[in-house]
């Protein structure tokens, strides 16, 4: 039997020689992320697994097809995690996209991003070369690192075939703390809790509610509990809401409406850029995520905030025509044109997925 | 390696084009003046620059990029020049750029909790800046008091605590730079991500190839309450080795776990008087930090397994003093090896934890074979090995049998699931066994992200990446016949 990787290297032959573009695509949860875009599907559950995990070395390898849900569990029977709470985004989600999208849940603040956590990718380029950067191994200097510029980049650089991802152990303790608070003092907490050693590890605002999530060794919940006040929420429910936070399943998330994620400075004024005019709102990682649901004039937005450092995606649209992620500086889309063709010099992967051209 | 001899003709063409646009003194070319910047912490290469340019700001360095492309000048950065893997080696018809004049801290936000620097900024001064809001810098490399940040993020580095807080990668959240024709790029955003590709986290770990670094914002982190570090000792270094696993995997990650053996304990000692056990094989030094109920529950959590692993003692600072004791020997290791040999040469790879005890012994041999003594010292957390070869510079034959050691304990790390640098970069030091490390098409794809920055090879040329004909030369140097060398003496 021919190996899954190599019949795939034949399909980026193939592509190359038609011009074909190849759509790469695991589950299928985050087709609404990014712009659409054409071409023969490539289905990357077809290779799947979990190729190595040792916890002591707190690092997994994985085949870009396996589900997100199965190395959850697996990790979880080992009392691990992967600390950044990806969102699944339906039941479907698989490692590789998972890579591909670069999302990180509601613990990015407190414990990093995906990005912070590859630790080495095996790829198949546009020249049908499958090549290996990084490793198993915490610290790795030799050569550029490419396997964290995988990391978001929606499958535009080459099919990812595998990962390593450090993993981390589960927390000991967990509490969540809900507070009456308005947006401005809500943050302007958050802000303070911030410079403070507090074992924080999630945060939500929306509509006069604040939670807090408290996560750690137990004396240090138990210490923070103490001191911070609120109310403590029980634990089901807590759960449920958090999970709910990473997947977009409240109220708030609802469809039916363009859906802006801003990425702005966490100390951001909420009347800085004019956002408590734009719809409604929910703030995630300690006001460093704004989460705005609404019509509103996307390059009114995009231009207030970019003004202040930060950056505006339509997550969720309909119309996508004024462009779903910030526009780049001209000097930055050359550099983007040069990496995509490093990686992929006749664009055959997810063409136009992340920006026209790309 | 031969120096190049300086073409006067080219450098007075070059000087005259600079002094344009720097002042007089910006602008070093007589021979005494070049040659402090012959090299950096790897003395062993040395090539003095044909020009070092030492801009002021921004601007000045952007006119000095503009000029050295427009001639086609090659341009080599350097911060404080303590660089391990020979990084900021100059080029003998190049600019030798200097960034220390660059070293303001621009703003500390601790509302934001970061700091924006210039590029010069030594990595300590941030954590200084930042102490009145009890806020601090996470990554601390062991030659903190003088290495700049822009060097820190061309190298990725690391310190003893990048096993919890990770590495320079973890901790820089934009890198404001300026590309090979002098145009403003900004990577990463003053928020906790940016639109397009993670360029931030491939120039992160550059060596300077990308693009030169004049901004850099960096996260500060709150300073823990309380912090304090168990010294263990093991009478079996593969014993110690087992224990850093055992550590992990009962779900703790320590603040810093670091290992020392005893020859390196013993120079240490004599040197900072940490009060180091001197009579076990193996030291670990492994710290907790946190609130002080948080760090009294790890510290058992902690000696429980350490005990369990089999130390045959464990120390716990009582106070921050002490603490600040233990870990002065550790920091010093280095220094403290520097006067036990006339010279040493520092190693840096990284190898899976549980192959520790393995590759200890790997050494050990080696240590017989090439009739060299090797102290370790490692970042045991994660896996980060720094071997430390004593040997006499004046002695050519121990230098080459130096470079062999080396080069097997590296090549050792490749072939046990590892890399031949955790922290130190590759630079010219390890250009060769990059070609172990990655295929031909691994290393053109390198060649093609560096086209992607730098069309026409002006930033840092002939570091990090290795050419297909060196890797051939390489090549045909180490396989002799389809052999691999010395293929008569037993490999472990
Ligand atoms: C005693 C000692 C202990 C050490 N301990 C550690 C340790 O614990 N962990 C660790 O990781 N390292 C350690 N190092 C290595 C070294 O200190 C680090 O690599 C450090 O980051 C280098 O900083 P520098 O300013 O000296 O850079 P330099 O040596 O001057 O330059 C290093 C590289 O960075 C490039 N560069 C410098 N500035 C810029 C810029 N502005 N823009 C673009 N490129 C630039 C240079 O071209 C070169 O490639 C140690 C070194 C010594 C001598």
């Amino acid at each position: 039997m021919i190996e899954v990787p190599e019949q795939w290297a034949s399909a980026v032959r193939a592509a190359t020689q038609s011009g074909c573009p190849l759509r790469i695509r695991g589950g299928g949860t985050k087709d609404f992320y990014g712009h659409n875009c054409d071409g023969e599907l490539l289905d990357t559950r077809a290779y799947a697994g979990i190729v190595d995990y040792e916890p002591s070395e707190l690092v997994v390898t994985a085949r870009c097809g396996t589900r997100l849900a199965e190395l959850e569990l697996v990790l979880a029977a080992s009392g691990q995690m992967l600390a950044f709470e990806p969102p699944h985004f339906g039941a479907d989600a698989t490692v590789g996209g998972m890579v591909a999208a670069g999302l990180s849940g509601p613990r990015r603040q407190a414990a990093g991003a995906l990005r912070d956590y590859v630790l080495g990718v095996k790829i198949l380029d546009g020249n049908a070369d499958i090549l290996a950067f990084g490793g198993q191994v915490m610290k790795n200097v030799a050569g550029y690192d490419v396997s964290r510029l995988m990391a978001g980049s929606l499958g535009t650089l080459g099919i990812i075939l595998e990962v390593s991802l450090k993993t981390q152990p589960v927390p000991v303790a967990q509490a969540t703390l809900r507070f009456d608070l308005p947006e401005e003092k809500a943050v302007a907490l958050l802000n303070r809790w911030h410079g403070r050693p507090l074992p924080v590890s999630a945060s939500v605002w929306h509509d006069g509610d604040l939670s807090v999530r408290l996560s750690g060794a137990a004396a240090a919940v138990k210490a923070a509990v103490a001191s911070l006040g609120g109310e403590r929420m029980d634990d089901e429910q807590a759960t449920h809401l958090w999970t709910s936070i990473r997947e977009h399943t409240t109220p708030f998330f609802r469809v039916d409406v363009p859906l802006w994620r801003l990425s702005v400075p966490s100390s951001l004024p909420v009347d800085a850029i004019g956002l408590d005019r734009h719809g409604e709102r929910l703030i995630e990682w300690g006001g460093a995520l704004r989460w705005v649901a609404g019509h509103v004039d996307g390059r009114v937005l995009r231009e207030a905030v970019a003004e202040v450092g930060g950056h505006a995606t339509l997550f969720r649209g309909l119309d996508k025509t004024s462009g779903v992620f910030q526009a780049l500086p001209p000097a930055l889309m050359g550099i983007h044109r040069n990496i995509k063709s490093a990686f992929d010099p006749h664009g055959i992967f997810n063409a136009g997925r992340m920006y026209p051209g790309l | 390696m031969r120096a190049e001899p300086i073409n006067f003709i080219r450098q007075a063409e070059v000087v005259g084009r600079l002094l344009a646009v720097l002042p007089r003194e910006a602008v070093l070319y007589q021979s005494e003046d070049t040659r402090p910047y012959e090299c950096d912490g790897l003395s062993a290469y040395r090539q003095v620059p044909m020009i070092v340019a030492l801009p002021a700001d921004e601007a000045e360095v952007q006119a000095v990029l503009r000029i050295c492309h427009t001639l086609q000048v090659p341009v080599v950065a350097r911060g404080a020049g303590t660089g391990l893997s020979g990084g900021a080696l100059p080029m003998g018809d190049g600019v030798l750029l200097s960034l220390a004049k660059m070293k303001s801290i621009l703003a500390v936000d601790p509302v934001a909790c970061v700091a924006r620097v210039q590029p010069g900024v030594r990595n300590i001064a941030i954590s200084e800046a930042a102490a009145p809001y009890g806020l601090y810098y996470a990554p601390d490399p062991s030659s903190q008091i003088a290495c700049t940040i822009g060097g820190n993020v061309a190298e990725n580095s690391g310190g003893v605590h990048c096993l919890k807080y990770g590495l320079t990668v973890h901790n820089v959240l934009r890198v404001r730079g300026l590309g090979v024709t002098g145009e403003i790029i900004e990577l990463g955003s003053e928020a906790l991500d940016a639109p397009g590709y993670d360029l931030l986290a491939l120039v992160i770990g550059s060596e300077g190839m990308l693009a030169i670094t004049t901004e850099v914002t960096v996260r500060l982190i709150p300073k823990p309450e309380v912090a304090r570090c168990i010294m263990a000792s093991f009478d079996d270094v593969e014993k110690a080795g087992n224990a850093v696993a055992d550590v992990i995997g009962a779900g703790i990650i320590p603040a810093g776990l670091e290992m020392m053996d005893r020859p390196a304990t013993r120079a240490v000692e004599e040197f900072v008087h940490a009060g180091y056990d001197l009579d076990a094989a193996a030291l670990l030094l492994c710290e907790s930090d946190g609130t002080a109920e948080e760090v009294e529950e790890e510290i058992a959590r902690m000696s429980g397994v350490l005990r369990r692993s089999g130390a045959t003692g464990i120390r716990i600072s009582a106070s921050e003093a002490e603490r600040l004791k233990f870990w002065a020997g550790r920091k010093a290791a280095f220094p403290a090896v520097g006067r036990i040999s006339p010279d040493y040469y520092c190693m840096d790879g990284t190898i899976p934890r549980k192959r520790l005890g393995e590759i200890l012994r790997f050494i050990a041999a080696m240590e017989s074979k090439y009739g060299l003594r090797c102290p370790n010292v490692f970042h045991a957390g994660d896996g980060n090995l720094h071997p430390l070869i004593l040997f006499d510079a004046n002695n050519p034959d121990e230098l080459e049998r130096t470079e062999r050691f080396a080069g097997e304990v590296l090549e050792k790390c490749i072939a046990v699931g590892g890399t031949i640098t955790g922290e130190h970069g590759v630079g010219i030091e390890k250009i060769n066994q990059m070609c172990m490390q990655f295929s031909a098409s691994e290393l053109a794809l390198f060649r093609r992200v560096k086209q992607a920055f730098d069309a026409d090879g002006l930033l840092n040329p002939g570091k990090n990446i290795p050419t297909l004909h060196r890797c051939a030369e390489y090549g045909r140097m180490h396989v002799k016949g389809g052999q691999m060398p010395h293929g008569d003496l037993p490999r472990f």
